[in-house]
């Protein structure tokens, strides 16, 4: 079979070796489950449940009327114990609801198949998804309604399920696709009832072929769903790259897949898309790999969403050796926390514990302009010509240079031999060039 | 499993294990085979040339970074290759005191002044060669082989008067020429570490010595396609200067086209002036020049960013 890639990328170490042979095993909560009114791009939920009130599972416990949000449900059933600002996995504290776990798992009465998907309209399928607060579970949290409500004038050809899973260690994905394979590609079908006229694709990088004969032999029979091996390189799982790799289009500057004909989902929100129509449940649960160098045990669970990071980690062993960064996410991209009071949420994909020797914290030294992160940006930018601007503060040329189409994905600071902290910088400038254009607005 | 004892920093939390030291190791590596074969054919004075030239340069970065109360970077190894790259630069009967005034310029006036590591505009031991060429000409031009005064095969070939070496002498460097430039053999063993680690890339030496190669053959010294470019890029300091100066990460083009660019320039510069300059070689003076050019070289061979909106 071809191997699919984009441009330029980068191949750190892996380390899915820890936790890809290892099933997922479920994990019921044993303390208070925390339910932050942020777990998605767009407006904040405001909680529709006061202190004392008793919550069911798959109640609707925030919302709000803004279009751009998704609403977020109990994943357990018990009592509100308290509305508070509270540690997210993105570093801030956000209002979240707290819920005291009963034990009981009592089910609201919204909870229950939604009928045969073949016989649902478009209309109600968008519907269902919404209710279900489905988000992007790759991590960036995108309402998956609006993705798939895209305007009537962008003609829709191509459906890509993104199994690529390109961020060293994660594996719970790679899980996904081989224990509930039938779930992706029945997920992938109803999407695909939203839009007749386009090609599914569950695209898999090429260190996952196990993955890839489970879903090949899943698909035998479908027409108009094929699986494309990738080339295992990072950041191949980022959309824009996944685009390019599939089909040959390029996501123009400032657009979306959209512009470009194409739609790109994550596995666990195909597979959440599945439950919420087929048994009628909210998102409620998530899997993730809890793994590192500092982990006893690496794991892959399967938890409600609310769930504290401790006990994850507990329930992995605890530490073998104290680490010193506690990521949320991969190695890549995640976020590192100051603590593990952290809850599970929608775009919780890992819990990665790194030890002193993985993870490094080098000393800044002089860019030598060896070019190595020209060769590594997948957006074809000039890391380094960026980090000069960015600490200058010079803005105007940031822009220029196009700095706004960086991902962050961080290829150019994994590469940099004077170890400069690129990725950070340009995030900076970012930053100050939005609130330039707020202001100027 | 206390709070407030995890560090808390920007992604991406793992890094290459590649560092600066280590590629200015590779590069030190890849000199070693040119050096020994220095040694080797012009016995110990090739040898304390070397030595004084490292240690001037290494000597001078520590020495300015002291004075100036910066933290002094030493260990990273950019001193010691510019000192040795100097030292294969010069020819091996200089007096001693040529390399210590060659590495004082190179490390103080075109590195430091200019904001250090990264940041100089030319090749500081070329710049250094070229300073020295210009101000002490009659110990910067004599050849010696075998402790016979003799001529480089460039000089030979043009102004004529003596026997040229054979190509097989060329190869294994038993000529006249600066330390480091005469093995050709020597130098490719290095140039093809370098590539095997991918410290450099092919783009300019290919391009660079292609051209040279071409132009020599098309407008060669014997008329028209008479002339054995074969011989003209083995001689003189091209192997040396394509693969390991006009590498230079800081003063050649960090984009793609642009090294393409940069290897042509440094070609027909380089075959002009041994064609029809007054001088028998143009290779640093090739790079030199083109290195001047690579700010404006790089502004007009910015990759393609992806998403760019076609007009």
């Amino acid at each position: 079979m071809q191997l699919l890639t984009f441009k330029r990328g980068i191949h750190p170490p892996d380390g899915k070796h820890l936790t890809e042979n290892k099933p997922i095993e479920y994990l019921l909560p044993k303390g208070d489950l925390v339910y932050p009114m942020v777990q998605h791009i767009g407006a904040p939920c405001e909680p529709i449940v006061k202190k004392g009130d008793r919550v069911l599972v798959g109640q609707k416990i925030g919302e709000t009327k803004a279009y751009v949000s998704s609403p977020i449900h109990s994943s357990v059933s018990g009592t509100v114990k308290n509305i508070a600002p509270m540690l997210h996995p993105n570093g801030n504290k956000v209002l979240s609801v707290i819920v005291e776990n009963d034990g009981l798992y009592e089910e609201h009465e919204s909870i229950g198949p939604k009928g045969d998907y073949k016989d649902l309209s478009r209309e109600q399928i968008i519907e269902i998804i919404k209710e279900a607060g489905i988000v992007g579970m790759g991590g960036a949290g995108f309402p998956t309604f609006i993705k798939l409500s895209p305007p009537p004038e962008k003609k829709i050809d191509t459906i890509i399920v993104n199994g690529a899973e390109c961020e060293p260690y994660l594996t719970s994905d790679y899980r996904v696709m081989l224990e509930e394979t039938d779930r992706v590609v029945t997920g992938l079908k109803i999407i695909l009832k939203l839009f007749p006229e386009a090609k599914g694709y569950i695209a898999v990088e090429n260190n996952k072929m196990k993955a890839v004969e489970a879903l090949l032999e899943e698909t035998k029979n479908v027409d108009n769903i094929e699986v494309k091996v990738l080339k295992t390189k990072y950041p191949q799982g980022s959309e824009k790259q996944l685009i390019y790799a599939l089909t040959g289009r390029e996501v123009p500057s400032g657009g979306l897949p959209a512009d470009v004909g194409c739609i790109v989902q994550n596995i666990d929100t195909v597979v959440a898309i599945h439950r919420a129509i087929v048994r009628g449940r909210p998102l409620m649960r998530r899997i993730v790999t809890v793994t590192g160098g500092a982990i006893k045990d690496p794991k892959n669970f399967k938890v409600k969403i609310g769930t504290s990071y401790r006990e994850l980690i507990e329930a992995a062993g605890g530490f073998v050796e104290e680490p010193v960064k506690i990521i949320s996410g991969g190695p890549m991209m995640g976020i590192a926390l100051p603590s593990l009071d952290v809850p599970v949420c929608k775009g919780t994909s890992a819990i990665l514990c790194l030890t002193r020797e993985e993870a490094q914290l080098p000393q800044e030294q002089n860019c030598i302009r060896c070019g190595r992160c020209i060769s590594a940006c997948p957006m074809g930018l000039m890391p380094l010509e960026l980090n000069r601007y960015a600490i200058h503060k010079d803005i105007e040329q940031f822009e220029t240079m196009h700095g706004m189409d960086c991902m962050e994905c961080g290829s150019c600071s994994y590469i940099c031999p004077a170890k400069r902290h690129i990725v950070q910088s340009i995030r900076t400038a970012k930053k100050a060039v939005l609130e330039n254009r707020k202001k100027n607005a | 499993m206390a709070n407030g004892k995890y560090t808390v920093s920007s992604s991406p939390h793992i890094r290459s294990t590649d560092t600066i030291q280590s590629i200015m190791q590779d590069v030190f590596i890849a000199l070693l085979p040119a050096a020994f074969a220095g040694v080797w054919f012009f016995r110990f004075s090739a040898l304390w040339i070397i030595l004084i030239s490292i240690v001037t340069c290494v000597g001078a970065e520590a020495l300015w970074q002291k004075l100036t109360n910066q933290k002094i970077t030493i260990n990273d190894f950019s001193a010691a290759v510019t000192g040795l790259l100097l030292a294969l630069n010069l020819p091996p009967t200089v007096p001693f005191w040529i390399p210590i005034v060659g590495g004082v310029f190179a490390i103080i006036v075109v590195k430091q002044f200019f904001g250090g590591l990264g940041q100089n505009f030319m090749n500081p031991a070329l710049a250094a060669r070229v300073f020295l060429l210009t101000s002490w000409t009659p110990q910067m031009t004599s050849w010696t082989f075998d402790g016979m005064t003799t001529a480089t095969p460039l000089g030979i070939l043009k102004e004529g008067g003596a026997q040229l070496p054979s190509l097989a002498d060329l190869l294994i460097g038993r000529i006249g020429g600066c330390i480091g430039e005469t093995s050709a053999i020597a130098l490719l063993i290095g140039a093809a570490y370098l590539l095997y680690k991918k410290v450099i890339s092919i783009r300019i030496p290919a391009t660079f010595i292609g051209t040279v190669f071409v132009l020599t053959w098309l407008l060669g010294r014997g008329g028209m396609f008479y002339s054995n470019a074969l011989y003209e890029i083995f001689t003189g300091g091209l192997i040396l200067g394509a693969f390991f100066m006009a590498t230079d990460y800081a003063s050649s083009p960090v984009t793609e086209k642009g090294q393409y660019i940069m290897g042509l320039g440094c070609g027909i510069i380089t075959a002009v002036i041994r064609l029809y300059g007054g001088l028998p070689e143009g290779v640093s003076y090739a790079i030199l020049i083109m290195n001047l050019a690579v700010p404006l070289i790089e502004r007009y061979t910015r990759p393609h960013y992806f998403g760019e909106v076609k007009q």
